[in-house]
């Protein structure tokens, strides 16, 4: 969940990139089995049962309801409700509208990551491995300085960040302002609301506020990377770009993978940074994403069954992305299958 | 910006193999160089915006039409007054403040129970409770958000800060649960028998062993849990909408949309540094440790 939920999610999400390795390791089978006391029964109904409870009610039950309102023609007001079967899917794939998101949501899922993640690793590289040439592989000096700065968007919530850059964006904000100093008169464009400019504005803030935690997350990667390897690649002649290609590259592709997958999830959700940039759906509907028009059928409109569908389709699109993610990254490197995990 | 810096990188790939080379090379000074400077463009487009936020949070919106660079006349408060006063932005700084206050810690402690008891007993259905805790950390929230809206409202905690809290519990604890796990499987069993054999029961055994042993642990998933929090977004808007319970996030979004193009600037810009210091504040102070957390799962 928290994959998408914006601001949550994009803490959490994120940093479950992290603990994605060391979850993967066996779950526990050697625990300890104790004996049946007042003392043992009531630590494992409060210690267990409350966090369980809470998370049964609140996550996992409206996962499941949310499957079944997505089969009725609920509208939330009356407590009666038809069962309708498909009926809802058929008219969202009729619903022009809710297609042309779908393709925004498809098109943000390819790009943002993979934008963002060619600009996170080259940065990654050039710290870790951009020093001098000679002796053991150096990252560049100073580059702390640069790590720090470019992971605090992170930190900042992502509708601060949607706003702001609406700000930056609008006719007389900053980056008119700043083209203009440099002598290019953009006749007070709105960045975001033109149908050809605000989908690449609207990537470029999301690409802005996560380059910077990718670039911490695959400088840790390829720091682990163990010192031999890089030596051995330098002793055989191979240059900085080189080790990167045929190196490093290989050595984190787990973690590219993992990013991959988190930074899709965040942009087939996208619903924070639309809200601050572009609320009602950008010029033409050209930054609309399925999750704007899911609250809005469902908050504005009272359609709670159809809402409930998009909701269905939006998390089949998301495990289907997430599945393509994996296959395709087998795919490709198959073969120095196990480099290093 | 993503096509300059593959051409700096790709600059060296014959000039670089030169490993037999005992001090810096024309090319180590060149790829330096533009390392250097790539790396200082993306340092200028991450700190500007965020410059021309704070210098803008006192000047008047006269002046930020004026001039995107220029200076504030004079430098006073009014912006920040009016946001924390006129706007409410003070009442909903006290409302985040609890709330986000308020769930970390019921989460950091569920959590923690709830992770410890799935790592180091083995209680039938413990493994059922882990996959659920991972298909909650996948679906995304927006499934579950029409549901969530009518179980609220069967409880009469819709639109109330405590269904907003029990809401922000629910949704932080997989996160919690699934980074805690790890951890609490890598502590030593044998303090945890040795505390038994000392005589204390499972409820000390936890709170004055183990617990304090998780500290770590504990650290880097409440300072995320904390980021995570306070900039939520979605949970407030579809589950708060009564006005005098708004948080931040809500709030900003809320005012930005209602003012439109309007908008005083200057005081936007107020609101904007009033929802940023504390975050700001916990990064400066744990950055360390944050990007330390980041990097725990990569390096195993």
């Amino acid at each position: 969940m928290s994959l998408s939920a914006p601001g949550l999610d994009t803490a959490l999400d994120t940093s479950t990139v992290v603990t994605a390795r060391t979850g993967r390791r066996k779950a526990p089978r050697a625990g300890l089995r104790r004996r049946m006391s007042f003392d043992y029964v009531s630590f494992l109904l409060v210690f267990l049962g409350l966090p369980v409870a809470i998370f049964l009610i609140f996550v996992i039950s409206p996962f499941v309801q949310a499957v079944y309102y997505a089969m009725t023609n609920w509208t939330g007001f009356s407590p009666d409700m038809d069962f309708v079967g498909v009926e809802n899917f058929v008219r969202l794939f009729q619903d022009a509208t809710f297609l042309q998101a779908m393709g925004n949501n498809v098109l943000l899922a390819i790009v943002v990551p993979l934008i963002t993640i060619v600009i996170a690793l080259v940065f990654a590289s050039m710290i870790t491995v951009g020093g001098p040439s000679h002796g053991q592989v150096r990252g560049l000096k100073g580059s702390s300085f640069y790590r720090v700065v470019s992971f605090f968007p992170y930190v900042i919530p992502a509708i601060v960040i949607a706003i702001l850059w609406n700000m930056i964006y609008t006719p007389s904000g900053l980056l008119n302002g700043i083209l203009g100093v440099v002598g290019i008169d953009t006749n007070e464009f709105a960045w975001l609301g033109d149908a050809r400019t605000a989908m690449g504005a609207t990537i470029f803030v999301i690409v802005w506020s996560m380059v910077g935690f990718y670039m911490v997350l695959f400088i840790a990667a390829i720091k682990g990377i163990p010192g031999e390897t890089l030596e051995a690649a330098r002793i055989d002649g191979a240059g900085r770009f080189r080790t990167v290609i045929s190196i490093v590259l290989p050595q984190i592709r787990d973690n590219v993978q993992t990013a991959y997958i988190y930074l899709g999830i965040l942009a087939l959700d996208a619903f924070v940074y639309m809200a601050g940039l572009n609320s009602t759906g950008g010029p033409g509907n050209s930054t609309l994403v399925m999750s704007q028009y899911l609250f809005r059928t469902a908050f504005e409109k009272g359609q709670f069954g159809m809402a409930s569908a998009m909701g269905v389709v939006l998390a089949v699109i998301t495990l289907l992305f997430a599945a393509i993610v994996i296959s395709v990254f087998r795919l490709v490197g198959g073969k120095d299958e196990g480099g290093r995990a | 910006m993503s096509l300059d810096t593959r051409a700096a990188v790709t600059i060296d790939p014959k000039a670089g193999a030169r490993p037999t080379a005992t001090k810096s090379t024309t090319s180590d000074k060149a790829v330096g160089g533009a390392s250097h400077i790539v790396l200082a463009i993306w340092a200028i487009v991450v700190i500007l915006p965020m410059l021309w936020t704070l210098i803008g949070s006192f000047k008047t919106t006269k002046e930020i039409f004026a001039s995107p660079f220029g200076l504030p006349e004079n430098w006073n408060f009014d912006n920040y007054v009016s946001a924390w006063i006129g706007n409410n932005f003070g009442g909903m700084f006290i409302n985040t403040v609890i709330v986000v206050g308020v769930s970390l810690v019921l989460v950091m402690v569920l959590g923690a129970m709830c992770a410890y008891v799935l790592a180091r007993f083995s209680v039938p259905g413990s493994r059922v409770i882990y996959y659920l805790v991972l298909a909650g950390l996948t679906f995304p929230v927006f499934l579950a958000i029409v549901p969530l809206f009518f179980i609220l409202q069967g409880m009469s905690l819709l639109n109330t800060l405590p269904g907003l809290i029990i809401t922000y519990v629910a949704f932080a604890l997989p996160f919690t649960v699934f980074f805690l796990f790890s951890f609490f499987k890598s502590l030593p069993y044998e303090i945890q028998e040795a505390a038994y054999v000392d005589g204390a029961s499972e409820w000390r055994t936890f709170f004055q062993v183990m617990l304090p042993m998780a500290k770590p642990g504990m650290a880097a998933v409440a300072i995320m849990n904390f980021l995570g929090l306070w900039n939520q977004f979605l949970l407030p808007i579809s589950l708060n909408t009564d006005k005098s319970n708004y948080v931040l996030s809500q709030g900003m979004a809320s005012y930005a949309s209602s003012a439109g193009y309007a908008l005083d600037f200057g005081e936007m810009f107020a609101a904007v540094i009033i929802t940023i210091v504390p975050v700001l504040i916990v990064y400066i102070f744990f950055q360390r440790q944050l990007q330390g957390s980041v990097s725990q799962g990569t390096s195993k």
